[in-house]
């Protein structure tokens, strides 16, 4: 990613950063737009309501203080540190924000009346989103702080959500009526992800190694495996159904096993069969990037076949395997959202009911926490990547 | 050549049974219970097939304009500052699951085909600009070097040097792009989009595997044949510029 020099010496004089405009233009668009929409229940569609409004009295000094942070962000001349502070600083407070406005417009004892976000706590939480990412970016900080940065974003958002203080707003209204639902849902998702994943571990890597000693299988199991993406995954996860359950029906003992045409068993296998590609595939490429020369080295040192791969190609292989486990565990708690619509659990249980109802809140019950996942899944094993590949990083930072 | 025999059988199959779907009425009656019909009826399953290319293609088409229109102002001397943050916001950005983009476009655009149409511009957007990036980034120093010393205009290298260099990468990310909304294009029928996930969503409804095969069937052939297709394009621009990789 860092092939490029980038000049970091030349904006920082210069009187005005072009990013830190266009985020002040998107957080004034937040500022401009309602900060959340009131509803008088879950259904009806709601009126929107200004952050000056929606706080009571601090309003108008919140959103004064918000631009203040906005306008600060076009200087040229602010340091990186700071402009980070700023950004994650920000979308603290514009998540505080929400709590606030859905504590001061809920008439006391309501428990029918929504406080949903809306367009400008959206944009809001972009401007300053993208105002930390810029300064992340430029930062090129060692990775224990980019380890640590990732623990502490958790740790914020987590302690926000745990104190309370956003349980007016209505995702965390819907989260508060399924509470044990919700729990559930999460397990079954991660056991989608995660189980799909290690399943694909198990059988992937030997079939990664075994096209990589034996050439001549590789166009036809890559083949296979390649056709087995494109079969879209509302489909895979339809035919699954049937198939699990003939198995269940006519195979001795199938049953006892759990194996059912119904629940958690079609999505794990459609799921699993989805990641098969992306192991083996990259076990290859990993296993054929290992320099010849230290193939031959371990062999001249009268290393046996086992050894070596053990040994030398697999521990060489590894940031490439690992970079398969990210991709693989990123889209599969993606694609696990589609088990929701045939009854395999996971968050898109809540996702399509709340399509159905037309409650967007449960929608964002649904999808937040996906997208939460993900980014988080994502961004460690990025960083997990760059641990393993001290070598590179090193060369690239000089 | 067995590769491009099986391309064109597989056209052949598709078209024909798009035309006559009823032809292959016994394929499919194996899979139907309870002598339920073996072919969708309730809309043609030509017409879901244009409508699901349509979105597809309407939708890659704006990302393609924008991705290349933002990847060429980053590169700019007059962008250079965006580009650490785009790089950034295109690798996370490509974490966000394609069902929850779709999910969350639906309270903005309400249901139908506009959330889909969104939700797959929106997602298609990084694979192109993230190739964009790289293959206006990694170009031999000496070509641009050459093109430079020969007078060339900024606009006319970026023209008749750059983009050309560039175009195989470019075409590379419209291809994933494109089997990707594909594939998503099917999850859009469950907020009401026109497309062949309204097959697989009504065999799901109704436990019949015959439709969830046949919207299946039909979605992959159509991914496999976009897939080549591009292929053969970028291989042949590719050998055009002597960028040729075997």
């Amino acid at each position: 990613m860092t092939d490029m020099p980038i000049p970091s010496a030349r904006p920082a004089s210069r009187p005005l950063s072009r990013p830190g405009l266009l985020f002040a233009l998107i957080g004034v668009a937040g500022l401009a737009l309602p900060l959340v929409q009131f509803k008088a229940n879950r259904i009806v569609l709601g009126e929107g309501v200004l952050l000056g409004a929606a706080i009571g009295p601090l309003g108008w000094g919140a959103m004064a203080l918000l631009a203040l942070a906005l306008i600060a962000g076009i200087s040229g001349r602010l340091p990186m540190t700071l402009r980070l502070a700023l950004g994650a600083g920000g979308v603290v407070a514009v998540l505080l924000a929400l709590g606030a406005a859905a504590r001061f417009l809920t008439p006391e004892g309501n428990t029918m009346a929504r406080v949903a976000p809306a367009a400008g706590f959206w944009l809001l939480l972009l401007a300053f989103a993208l105002m930390a990412t810029d300064a992340l970016s430029r930062l090129r900080l060692t990775l224990a702080r980019r380890w640590l940065l990732l623990a502490a974003a958790i740790v914020v958002i987590g302690g926000v959500l745990w104190s309370g203080w956003l349980d007016g707003v209505s995702v965390m209204r819907e989260y508060e009526a399924r509470k044990d639902l919700f729990w559930r849902e999460a397990g079954r998702h991660l056991v989608l992800a995660f189980g799909s994943l290690g399943g694909a571990l198990l059988v992937g890597l030997p079939i990664g190694t075994g096209i990589y000693l034996l050439p001549r299988l590789r166009r036809a199991v890559l083949g296979v495996l390649n056709i087995l993406q494109t079969i879209p995954s509302l489909a895979l996860f339809g035919i699954m159904i049937p198939i699990f359950g003939w198995i269940a029906a006519n195979l001795p003992g199938a049953a006892e096993l759990g194996i059912a045409g119904i629940g958690i068993f079609p999505a794990l296998v459609a799921l699993f069969l989805y990641s098969l590609l992306p192991v083996v595939s990259n076990t290859l490429v990993g296993l054929r990037g290992v320099p010849a020369a230290a193939r031959d080295a371990a062999y001249g040192l009268g290393m046996t076949e086992g050894q070596v791969l053990r040994g030398v190609l697999f521990p060489l292989a590894l940031p490439v395997i690992l970079t398969a486990v990210r991709i693989v565990l990123v889209q599969n708690i993606g694609l696990a959202v589609i088990a929701g619509l045939i009854g395999g659990g996971g968050f898109g249980t809540f996702v399509f009911q709340g399509l159905n109802q037309t409650a967007m809140d449960l929608v964002l019950l649904g999808a937040l926490p996906t997208i939460a996942l993900a980014l988080v899944a994502g961004i460690a094993l990025d960083l997990l990547v760059e641990t393993l590949e001290p070598a590179r990083t090193e060369r690239t930072d000089a | 050549m067995i590769a491009r025999l099986l391309l064109g059988l597989a056209v052949l199959f598709l078209l024909a049974f798009l035309i006559s779907p009823d032809s292959f009425a016994g394929l499919f009656q194996p899979l139907t219970k309870n002598n339920a019909p073996a072919i969708y009826t309730q809309t043609s399953l030509l017409s879901l097939t244009l409508s699901h290319l349509g979105l597809v293609a309407l939708a890659v088409a704006a990302s393609t304009l924008v991705a290349v229109a933002l990847g060429v102002l980053v590169t700019r001397p007059a962008g250079r500052e965006f580009l650490p943050l785009a790089r950034t916001v295109t690798s996370v950005g490509q974490t966000f699951p394609p069902v929850a983009v779709l999910a969350l476009a639906v309270p903005m655009m309400g249901f139908g085909a506009g959330p889909t149409l969104v939700a797959l511009f929106l997602y298609g957007l990084l694979p192109i600009f993230e190739n964009t990036l790289t293959g206006l980034t990694n170009q031999r120093p000496e070509v641009t070097e050459a093109a430079r010393a020969m007078g060339m205009t900024p606009r006319q290298r970026l023209w008749q040097v750059e983009l050309p260099l560039a175009m195989p990468l470019i075409l590379a990310g419209v291809r994933l792009s494109a089997v990707i909304s594909l594939a998503t294009a099917t999850i859009g029928s469950t907020v009401a989009a026109k497309t062949l996930g309204e097959v697989i969503i009504a065999g799901l409804l109704s436990s019949n595997t015959a439709f969830v095969v046949q919207g299946g069937l039909v979605v992959g052939l159509l991914a496999i044949l976009i897939y080549e297709g591009f292929q053969a394009l970028e291989g042949r621009l590719s050998r055009r510029i002597g960028l040729a990789q075997g």
